[in-house]
């Protein structure tokens, strides 16, 4: 007995949407750097949510391990993204996005 | 208006994923920022019991909540940035965005408006978010992707040492 039997898909699909678009206004509202990774995965769960729930509503499996290999990769994503991040603090001695720059038109 | 337990939970885990994620985005303090997202983490994890998908609300707590939350507060204590003095963009900026998040928002529900209210009519397996079925079909159909998995870890693992490193001028 799931969720997904009480629970109308339309709900979970409007759940994600908002998440996902609360996901890409912090992107676009914020300098912080960090705060910008942490939209990103806000996004990716957001994602991964309405994946789990169609994959409930049609019983099907593939949908789930798919979720499992977006975690993996959010995983090595944060590790890299995060990495670069330091890198970037060491040459600027800030976390701002605006001072990147130097590739812009 | 007769509301079941598993309409509640649902609206009382949606309603904490929302409210949380609205103060990731709005805090000034980058730490209280990851606490916010940790109480979002754990929301969407009760969604996927809720689901019943075990399997998932397991590893999405470890390796979010516990992984991946760790190294950004890592990264934040060790770069000292949990202070609350930090610059904002531009007000006109901010609008924008707040406006285009919106707008993306809206549309994507907007495009629900024509689809049914789709409730479960077919005949249906509960039970394929348990870890015996999820692991006879990792193991068996996406053998290949979740060994390359590995060596896509391998490399960011590489590839975050190589970065983090300092650089020093062979002389």
């Amino acid at each position: 007995m799931s969720a997904i039997q009480i629970i109308p898909l339309n709900w979970y699909i409007t759940l994600s949407a908002i998440l996902f678009g609360m996901g890409v206004m912090g992107v676009l509202f914020r300098r912080n750097t960090i705060i910008i990774l942490m939209c990103i995965e806000l996004m990716l769960n957001a994602v991964n949510l309405l994946l789990v729930a169609f994959s409930a509503h049609h019983s099907n499996a593939q949908a789930q391990v798919f979720v499992f290999f977006i975690m993996a990769v959010a995983a090595a994503e944060v590790a890299v993204g995060l990495a670069i991040l330091m890198m970037i603090y060491r040459n600027t001695k800030s976390t701002d996005v605006n001072f990147l720059n130097k590739l812009k038109w | 208006m007769n509301l079941t337990v598993t309409e509640i939970l649902f609206g009382i885990l949606s309603l904490m994923a929302i409210v949380s994620g609205i103060s990731v985005i709005f805090s000034r303090n980058p730490v209280f920022s990851v606490l916010y997202l940790i109480i979002t983490f754990f929301s969407i994890a009760g969604h996927y019991i809720l689901l019943n998908a075990q399997f998932l609300a397991a590893v999405h707590v470890i390796v979010y909540a516990g992984a991946i939350m760790v190294l950004f507060l890592f990264v934040i204590m060790m770069l000292n940035l949990n202070k609350e003095t930090e610059p904002t963009k531009p007000v006109w900026v901010q609008f924008a965005a707040v406006i285009a998040g919106g707008v993306l928002m809206i549309t994507l529900i907007g495009s629900l408006k024509g689809a049914e209210t789709m409730t479960m009519a077919q005949p249906q397996n509960s039970e394929i978010g348990l870890v015996g079925n999820l692991g006879k079909v990792l193991f068996s159909e996406f053998l290949v992707p979740f060994e390359l998995s590995s060596v896509l870890f391998l490399s960011a693992m590489v590839g975050a040492v190589l970065l983090g490193k300092k650089h020093t001028v062979q002389s």
